[in-house]
């Protein structure tokens, strides 16, 4: 049989999504979309208070329509239920799975109710009247530190969280010091400073709004009074999260704790965490009723009760010599974790690494600060922190230029990081990093001179204000520090009775593409067409941990294992003679199948090896934060409507430099569709916040952008291979959050000159700054009168 | 309590009759009564799209009907969309230009192009963005799903 | 979902008589529902406090839009689709035609009614400043008979309207006297599309000789309800428009314009811009 030319490489190229033809048939079973035989529907009891003591508890006999409920048909969980700890584990065990005595927000879960009929619950979860001891709640950063503060004068009224044993203190989930070199800034450097610039940032909470809200389906084995076994099926991003949850819930063994993925609708993060925390719920109430219960929250429930992305507060303090150059900066990155821990550690440490920005700092100290408040807890949200401080950093650097009297440009020009310097953390840059060429290349595209010229010409008078701005900016791949060999992922592939490579891993699909990538790569690897590649569903008995679905570390981090277990794979078929050099992809299924025939099975396993000159020391907080950066400039223009103050982004320009980029349709999308979320970050997403509680928890009133929204975003690419990802591929999934914000603010600049310092940046808050009124004001005849007059005043030309 | 209602209707071309409490939402009936789980909720308000089915040739956001006023009606789902499990060229050019990320507001996304495209056979890019302004999709920023509309209305002509 | 289906009742009669007898024999007992825009919204949200409703949604009677010399009659179940559709609508009352087309999303454009959407009586709602501004009349049908109201007395109070417990609106009645008019309108939502207003301004004038000869100014979003500017009409009719008269506008505007505070946006916003749109607006007669 002539042999046919080696397949032409995948990587690189755009094959269909595995999944897809499901997607757009609509024959995709997500969560709600399946129903097991005898399934009860579960509900939670949540608190109407945001921090207090549980003083009673009653069940009305007749709902608020006056039809009697028969409280026998419902099961009903409290927190004396629970066989195991009473929590919720991640980092610490600070959360608990339902309030026993304490509220701690609004929306704690207190009790949990199932039903047969899914249309019965709303009115129960009424009827369940709940009394308490109501405390004042602490609801900002600046109530949680006012609250440290009096403590140490001894009133600890302020005091929400103590510390828990789990390295933090009060009020204080983690801190961190990040100090470039150990060495402090010396007082020579601000004295001999040409300029000190001084800077404060906020960013909003943000909430993820996968179209798909949370959902599970639970199950649960029970015998001899004793639960046995737990199975989870749903909506999720990491499988093995929830196994760790479950066992301290339920006091079981992982191997008797089972979570399968479905078909999740997006998660961005909200699907991070989240999950162990509803299929606890349902295991539990699986556990009490004896029959499968489904739990999936509606969109209201959803938003008012699940996580968010921290908002955060930022304040630089930069000596800067007088041609721009950076000497030294004092960051204070703090965000707010709401009522506990949850990842708030984590998130902390990647906002805090990620704070310098893409710059040579001769001297840097980051101080970071993750906080507690008296609202729901905030949670993943891609980017995990570095969208709030690179918010900071970027808007800063336009700031210092503006001091120093260069230009944005040349003020990052005089500043970037280059291949051989060291980061904040002082890793040796070793792979190639050509900032300068990525801005040049950017501003290019985006043809940002001739645009900034004009506007600043055609803005004079203008009804409608143009601006463009920049943000330069990068993001570390995978785990922050020695996140990494701490997972010590494990990858699988397996051949089927077809003789087709199956991978198997708990790297979850939710849109991103990872299906497609991965198997991708195994294409390439093995040399068999893409079709030939399958991917095994993740379901804990079946796949190996390769690690959560998290860190933009899918496509390098678990992508390498798949490479390397495919490699492995294609040595043993080879090297035990099923199989020739120079193979056809029928060749290897029949070499394949008789190897099967020989051998019964045939599967490889590999497990993460840290590359030998990646370290990380946790207590100096030093070293190789993580194995690769992507690096970007994303280049935003916008259009400043001094009638209505909306701003509104008109054309987007997203260059990033990846490593090869495996699949360009699917990273085209993923940048597109992460600069969406971006514009909302900046410009739409406010959470409005009432004692504690997000009043606008539904989609009519928190503004996604639409359709009718968004500018046309180009998406670029700077392809230089990395040594740490299959084929040379870095982390992409969570850049493209980091950019738009300062961008667009930058840009916001240009046309109002004003310089905000905060987002969601809405209407209101231009017209606020635009006419010197304070836009949150109650409205009275006295407060209007000024409003009036400084707004004729403003447009009276 | 209220009693139940019988409705007929006609769905993907084949004639129901329900009984369900009138004020049901189609949504529901369709996915709970007539198994056809490929319409999706994503708010309940009529403000995701995700939902959206064809009544009467019209795009209709299902969670806002109530049963009773489907009585009579032709109703299209996903399910509808393909013939003999054959892609639409709408659904092939999802598919190819990367349409659908997470898939969750896929089957709206595409039930609303459908509706654009009777309209607008050549739709420019301000048509697309009014027309599927009512869908919103928090994975893709659109642009891949404007090119795939774009790839459909270039089939159509053919 | 937040309420139990099963707890509520719906008929739909066949025609609009048997629908008003209904109305007539118990009134108040049974809430009408067009195309369910609004209504199930709130039944889904568990907010719905009737549990009897009668849809009308069926209504051939009431889905209709007839030109004659003087009157364009719109049926209060003519949807915003049909009003979007409409050639005589577009050629002479642009202002409703826009409003339409922002009302939700194509989605609910095919759904919603214009009866739906006055007699839900959301201060925000699309269609109001421009049917303030055209000086509608309301047909009011009951067993009793038609009656024929002003639009501008058609609203009370937040949420209130002039409608009879045992009355539907019939149609929406629009003067075909505009030819020579100038129009404007411009809602400003919380985004681009299918958005809530903040604020919203309709505007319509005539000009003579240089002046302003007719004028009407109407908003959504400002206040409990729709309202006509009837101050700041004041300060602009007979005059010609100069910086003096805009700037006298504006003043009369953010004085009326008494806004509320909520979650979408705050008052003094909405005044400022509302003050801008009429800015806008004169500009547009010069």
């Amino acid at each position: 049989m002539a042999k046919t030319e080696a397949p032409k490489p995948i990587l690189g190229t755009s094959p269909l999504r595995k999944e897809g033809v499901a997607k757009v048939l609509g024959a995709t079973r997500y969560i709600d979309d399946i129903a097991l035989d005898g399934m009860l529907f579960g509900a939670t009891v949540r608190a109407s208070i945001a921090r207090g003591r549980i003083l009673d508890i009653q069940f009305e006999q007749k709902d608020d329509l006056g039809n009697p409920i028969d409280w026998s048909k419902f099961t009903i969980v409290t927190a004396n239920d629970i066989p195991g700890e009473n929590t919720i584990v991640h980092l610490t065990k600070d959360h608990p799975c339902l309030a026993a005595e304490f509220i701690n927000h609004p929306e704690e879960p207190i009790l949990l109710l199932a039903h047969r009929e899914k249309a019965m619950l709303p009115a129960a979860v009424a009827a369940v009247k709940i009394t308490y001891e109501e405390w004042p709640g602490v609801f900002t950063i600046e109530d949680s530190e006012a609250g440290i503060e009096r403590a140490k004068a001894g009133d600890e009224t302020g005091v929400i969280w103590r510390g828990h044993g789990h390295g933090g203190g009060n009020n204080t989930f983690k801190t961190y010091c990040m100090l470039k070199d150990q060495t402090e800034i010396p007082e020579s450097v601000w004295a001999e400073a040409a300029y000190i610039v001084e800077g404060e940032y906020r960013t909003g909470a943000q909430e993820q709004l996968y179209i798909e809200n949370n959902g599970v389906i639970a199950e649960c084995v029970v015998a001899d009074e004793a639960v046995q076994e737990v199975t989870v099926q749903g909506s999720m991003q990491c499988p093995f999260y929830l196994v760790h949850a479950l066992e301290l819930v339920f006091n079981l063994p992982a191997d008797r704790c089972r979570v399968i993925q479905v078909e999740t609708g997006g998660a961005f993060g909200g699907k991070e965490d989240f999950p162990s925390v509803i299929g606890s719920h349902a295991a539990l109430l699986a556990m009490k009723s004896g029959r499968p219960v489904k739990m999936t929250y509606d969109r209201a429930e959803d938003m008012v009760a699940t996580t968010k992305r921290h908002p955060s507060r930022t304040r630089h303090r930069t000596a800067v010599a007088k041609d721009g150059r950076l000497l030294a900066g004092e960051i204070e990155f703090v965000i707010d974790g709401g009522a506990y821990a949850t990842l708030s550690p984590v998130v902390l440490s990647r906002g805090v690494i990620h704070s310098p920005g893409p710059y040579d700092w001769p001297y840097l100290r980051v101080d970071g600060r993750a906080v507690a408040t008296n609202v729901a807890p905030h949670g993943a949200f891609r980017g995990f922190g570095a969208p709030q401080s690179i918010f900071a950093v970027e808007r800063h650097m336009d700031k210092i230029a503006g001091v120093v009297g260069i230009t944005p440009e040349e003020m990052r020009r005089r500043n970037f990081l280059k291949s051989g310097e060291k980061t904040a953390t002082g890793q040796h840059l070793s792979d190639p990093v050509d900032l300068q060429g990525l801005l040049t290349r950017a501003l290019r595209e985006a043809d940002y001179h001739r645009k900034r010229e004009e506007f600043a010409r055609t803005n004079v008078g203008a009804v409608v204000k143009r601006g463009i701005g920049f943000a330069s900016f990068f993001h570390g791949s995978g785990f922050t520090g020695s996140g990494e060999r701490r997972l010590n992922s494990l990858v699988e592939i397996e051949l089927n009775a077809e003789g087709m490579p199956n991978i198997l891993v708990s790297s979850t699909e939710f849109g991103q593409g990872t299906n497609t990538i991965l198997c991708q790569v195994a294409a390439q690897t093995l040399k068999i067409p893409y079709d030939d590649v399958l991917i095994a569903q993740p379901d804990t008995y079946r796949v190996p941990n390769s690690g959560p679905t998290v860190a933009s570390r899918t496509a390098m981090i678990v992508g390498k294992l798949v490479e390397r277990a495919a490699e492995q794979l294609c040595v043993t078929l080879v090297g035990s003679g099923f199989l020739a050099e120079g193979y056809t992809g029928e060749e290897f299924k029949d070499g394949a199948k008789r190897y099967l025939a020989a051998n019964g099975a045939l599967k490889a396993s590999v497990r993460y090896q840290a590359p030998a000159d990646i370290f990380w020391d946790d207590e100096q907080y030093r070293g190789d934060a993580y194995p690769a950066y992507a690096w970007a400039v994303y280049v935003a223009e916008v259009a400043v409507d001094t009638r209505t103050y909306q701003a509104t982004v008109t054309d987007f320009h997203a260059l990033q430099e990846v490593g090869k980029v495996l699949h360009p349709k699917l990273a085209a999308g993923q940048i597109e569709g992460g600069v969406a979320q971006g514009i909302g970050y900046a410009l739409y997403e406010k959470c409005v916040w009432q004692n504690g509680r997000m009043a606008n928890n539904q989609m009519t009133n928190y503004i996604m952008p639409t359709s009718a929204d968004l500018p046309p975003i180009h998406a670029h690419f700077e392809e230089v291979p990395s040594i740490h990802g299959p084929g040379g591929a870095k982390g992409i999934g969570e850049l493209p959050m980091d950019g738009p914000a300062p961008a667009i603010l930058n840009a916001i600049e240009q046309a109002t000159g004003i310089a905000f310092g905060e987002i969601p940046l809405l209407p209101e808050d231009i017209f606020a700054r635009m006419t010197g009124t304070d836009g949150a004001e109650k409205l009275n005849p006295d407060v209007m009168e000024p409003a009036i007059a400084a707004a004729v005043g403003e447009v009276g030309d | 309590m209220a009693g139940l209602a019988a409705v007929r209707f006609r769905v993907n071309g084949v004639e129901r009759t329900v009984e369900a409490p009138p004020v049901k939402r189609l949504l529901d009936v369709l996915r709970e009564d007539l198994q056809l789980t490929g319409t999706k909720e994503g708010c309940g308000e009529g403000e995701c799209g995700s939902c959206a089915v064809l009544m009467n040739g019209e795009l209709v956001n299902s969670c806002l009907v109530p049963v009773l006023q489907a009585e009579g009606a032709v109703v299209c789902t996903i399910e509808g969309v393909s013939v003999d499990g054959r892609l639409a060229p709408v659904q092939q050019c999802f598919l190819e230009e990367g349409g659908a990320q997470c898939g969750i507001c896929t089957p709206g996304m595409i039930l609303a192009t459908h509706h654009l495209l009777e309209k607008y056979p050549q739709p420019t890019l301000l048509q697309i963005q009014e027309g599927l302004a009512g869908n919103l999709c928090r994975c893709t920023g659109y642009m891949r799903i404007f090119e795939a509309v774009r790839q459909a209305s270039e089939r159509g002509r053919d | 979902m937040r309420s139990n289906p099963a707890h509520y009742e719906m008929v739909a009669p066949a025609t609009l008589d048997d629908v008003l007898a209904l109305l007539a024999h118990a009134p108040g007992v049974h809430t009408p529902m067009a195309g369910g825009t609004e209504l199930m919204v709130a039944l889904g949200a568990g907010r719905l406090a009737t549990r009897r409703l009668v849809s009308i949604n069926h209504l051939r009677e009431l889905r209709f839009i007839s030109t004659d010399d003087g009157l364009v009659t719109i049926g209060s179940g003519t949807t915003f689709s049909d009003v979007r559709r409409s050639a005589v609508i577009a050629a002479e009352f642009g202002l409703l035609a826009e409003a339409a087309s922002w009302t939700g999303s194509v989605a609910n454009q095919n759904r919603g009614t214009l009866g739906g959407n006055i007699v839900n009586a959301s201060p925000a709602a699309d269609s109001p400043p421009a049917l303030l501004a055209y000086d509608a009349e309301v047909r009011l049908v009951s067993v009793r008979g038609m009656r024929t109201l002003p639009y501008r007395e058609f609203h009370l109070g937040y949420k209130k309207t002039a409608l009879e417990p045992d009355e539907l609106v019939h149609s929406i009645v629009l003067p075909r006297v505009y030819a020579g008019w100038v129009g404007y309108i411009r809602k400003v939502g919380t985004r681009n599309a299918q958005a809530i207003s903040k604020v919203a301004l309709a505007g319509l004038a005539r000009m003579e000789g240089g002046r302003v000869r007719d004028v009407r100014i109407a908003a959504a979003s400002l206040r409990e309800i729709p309202v006509r500017c009837l101050a700041t009409e004041a300060a602009v009719i007979g005059r010609e428009i100069t910086a003096e008269t805009i700037q006298a506008a504006r003043v009369a505007m953010m004085r009326e314009a008494r806004p509320i505070d909520d979650i979408r946006s705050s008052a003094k916003y909405r005044a400022a811009v509302a003050g801008n749109l009429v800015e806008e607006f004169l500009r547009r007669l010069l």
